[in-house]
């Protein structure tokens, strides 16, 4: 079940940028992603933002192998687009989605061993977890759930599962973090700390951030895409976009003028609980 | 995340309170089954009455396999009948070979005259240990073959329950169609004899069925195993969100493929024992209804839990024979309702009644008392 040549955790983090070229997605007929270039260098904590429909969600799906896309996507020296979604995984890029997906029924220890788990062997597999792996202990501190280690997955506040959902991602070792809306519906404290989190892990690894909270961004954005009608529209510093006339035009300038103490208010946030 | 020296929190704290205790059940539990089975099952019950109960033990080991592969790992197996029939004709054509003697064919291959020797498959079954390994192999076989097709191209849910099930008919209707190599609807019957035993000795009829409750306490352990280990955590986790695992660097249908294989071989075996235990197997004991009889007592009992299963398949399979010999017609019907009250008000079966009950005292336990 598990590839041999790969039971051993990656030790070198080495970090990896990723490189997209002509991507092009289209579902009968409607183009979402339309010739997309895109460069996200090592270390970087990039930003995408744009209109709802811009095709930034897509962008991601068409990364991580959930959708066919054309064009090329390189990361870390290789062409992985085409790739299937597990193997894409394992060649260290890994995402969130926008409502949180854990393994409910599952403990919060026991998710992030499962996350830590794909390059095991048959027989470890076989064998009953035994105390708790190190990187899973690092990462439960990282994320901050150490107390909560022994709970249900599913008990958990929507804030906590998503820190759970980006433990899951440094347990698995990826070197480039694909997370959709990290911040969608959380509060203004857990906002701040999912930030530093974030910016913590960008030390070491590679972020790319799809947000609509522009407090946020403004916050911690090293960099910023602007994608939109399935085209990067601008890109640069915050600032920078922002100065951008066509990114005031059909985006950041409508959201800048409204007020900028709460954010935007997502579909998503209605969703949890 | 590097400034901070990682607190490894100890293997107690993580474990539930009543660690220790947690630990003691299951020795506990097997302890107390193997008492029931091997002493005051055999002390209580008349020889007839015994030789039914193996047959539900037999039933009870594919609940086993059931457990895993639908329980944790949420395949609907509506057709384990075929791998039981696999495992329970491998069976039978090696006693009935053996019962024929050297040089004949078994009796039902004289009578339909086509026959003087034995067609090319059957000859490997005279081979005793060829035929016991098929037992579990052979049906293990053809869940891999059919199970990497299947769950490669992500078939799931229904569809795979349909699917399942459209095999269980086929094999059925097969089989009763090879009248002259299979026996048709009549099956492989009036087996005398068990690897030189004769089966109509009374002693013997015990020491089969030990040996069946010997291999289900067996299977038990070893479900309880997968269940606990690492993969049966992974299991769940398909089985709650395939997708999330794929992006986890796991290929799902592998985890799949283990869970069916060994739920394959496990029905396997238990049709191979079912067959010295009643002395037939046919196609009515194979097919689609058979093959949801075995569904609805894991469900009954509680597909999830391995306890729940075994005892539901047991009780299902005895309220069958107890009100069948009363109310013949109205079986297949309570049957039916007792599958839809089950997955409509009690999804977890008998068995989580268990942890509502704990989980109501508990959540009264603070008001209560104080200590």
């Amino acid at each position: 079940m598990t590839d041999p040549t790969t039971t051993e955790p990656r030790t070198d983090t080495g970090l990896s940028g990723l490189e997209i070229r002509g991507l092009r997605v289209a579902f009968d007929g409607f183009t979402a992603v339309d010739g997309v270039d895109l460069d996200v260098g090592p270390g970087d904590l990039r930003f995408l933002i744009g209109p709802n429909g811009a095709g930034k969600t897509t962008l991601v799906d068409a990364v991580t192998g959930l959708v066919k896309a054309e064009g090329s996507v390189r990361f870390g020296g290789e062409d992985i687009l085409g790739r299937s979604v597990h193997r894409i995984a394992r060649s260290g890029i890994g995402r969130t989605f926008q409502t949180a997906t854990v393994f409910e029924e599952l403990t919060v220890l026991q998710n992030l061993d499962i996350a830590a788990g794909a390059g095991r062997g048959t027989l470890t597999m076989l064998r009953r977890r035994k105390g708790v792996p190190e990187s899973v202990a690092r990462a439960l501190e990282t994320v901050g759930l150490t107390d909560l280690a022994g709970s249900l997955a599913g008990t958990l506040a929507h804030g906590r599962k998503q820190w759970l959902e980006i433990g899951m991602l440094l347990v698995q070792d990826v070197r480039l973090l694909l997370l959709d809306e990290p911040v969608a519906g959380m509060s203004h404290d857990e906002r701040q700390a999912t930030g530093e989190l974030l910016r913590r892990i960008s030390r070491e690894r590679t972020v790319v951030v799809i947000e609509h909270d522009m407090d946020f961004m403004r916050s911690f954005a090293r960099s910023v895409s602007v994608l939109h009608a399935g085209k990067v529209l601008s890109e640069g510093t915050v600032t920078e976009v922002q100065a951008d006339p066509k990114v005031q035009e059909v985006y950041l300038g409508h959201a800048a003028t409204e007020g900028t103490t709460t954010g935007v208010p997502r579909p998503t946030a209605a969703q949890e609980a | 995340m590097t400034t901070t020296t990682p607190q490894v929190p100890s293997v107690k704290q993580l474990r539930s309170p009543k660690g220790r205790l947690t630990f003691l059940r299951p020795a506990a539990g097997f302890a107390a089954a193997a008492v029931a089975l091997f002493a005051v099952a055999p002390l209580a019950l008349s020889d007839f009455r015994l030789g039914l109960l193996a047959k539900y033990l037999c039933t009870a080991m594919v609940a086993v396999g059931i457990c895993l592969a639908w329980g944790r790992g949420g395949l609907l197996t509506l057709g384990q009948g075929v791998f039981f029939g696999l495992g329970g004709y491998a069976m039978a054509m090696h006693l009935k070979i053996a019962d024929a003697g050297p040089g004949q064919v078994p009796d039902f291959m004289q009578l339909y005259g086509t026959a003087t020797e034995l067609p090319w498959w059957w000859r490997p079954f005279a081979n005793p240990v060829f035929a016991l390994a098929a037992t579990v192999l052979l049906p293990m076989a053809v869940a891999a073959i059919l199970g990497s097709f299947v769950f490669r191209r992500r078939v799931k849910g229904a569809y795979f329950a349909i699917l399942s099930q459209a095999l269980a008919a086929a094999f059925a209707i097969w089989l009763v169609g090879q009248q002259a190599t299979t026996g048709g609807t009549n099956g492989l019957t009036d087996i005398q004899g068990f690897f030189g035993y004769d089966l109509d000795d009374p002693v013997n009829q015990r020491m089969v069925y030990f040996v069946i409750a010997t291999v289900l306490l067996l299977l038990i352990a070893l479900a309880r195993q997968l269940i606990h280990s690492r993969y049966g955590e992974l299991l769940v986790a398909v089985r709650d969100s395939e997708e999330r695992v794929r992006f986890l660097g796991y290929n799902p249908a592998n985890v799949k493929l283990v869970a069916y294989v060994v739920a394959a071989g496990m029905a396997g075996l238990a049709g191979a024992l079912f067959v010295p235990a009643v002395g037939i197997i046919s196609p009515a004991l194979i097919g689609i209804v058979p093959s949801i009889e075995l569904v609805i007592g894991a469900a009954v009992g509680g597909r999830a839990s391995l306890v729940g299963a075994v005892l539901g398949a047991i009780a299902v399979a005895w309220a069958r024979t107890a009100l069948s010999e009363e109310f013949p017609a109205a079986w297949t019907y309570f049957q039916g309702l007792l599958f839809i009250v089950a997955l409509a008000f009690l999804p977890g079966g008998l068995a989580s009644l268990v942890g509502i009950v704990r989980r109501r005292r508990a959540s009264r336990a603070p008001e209560g008392e104080a200590a």
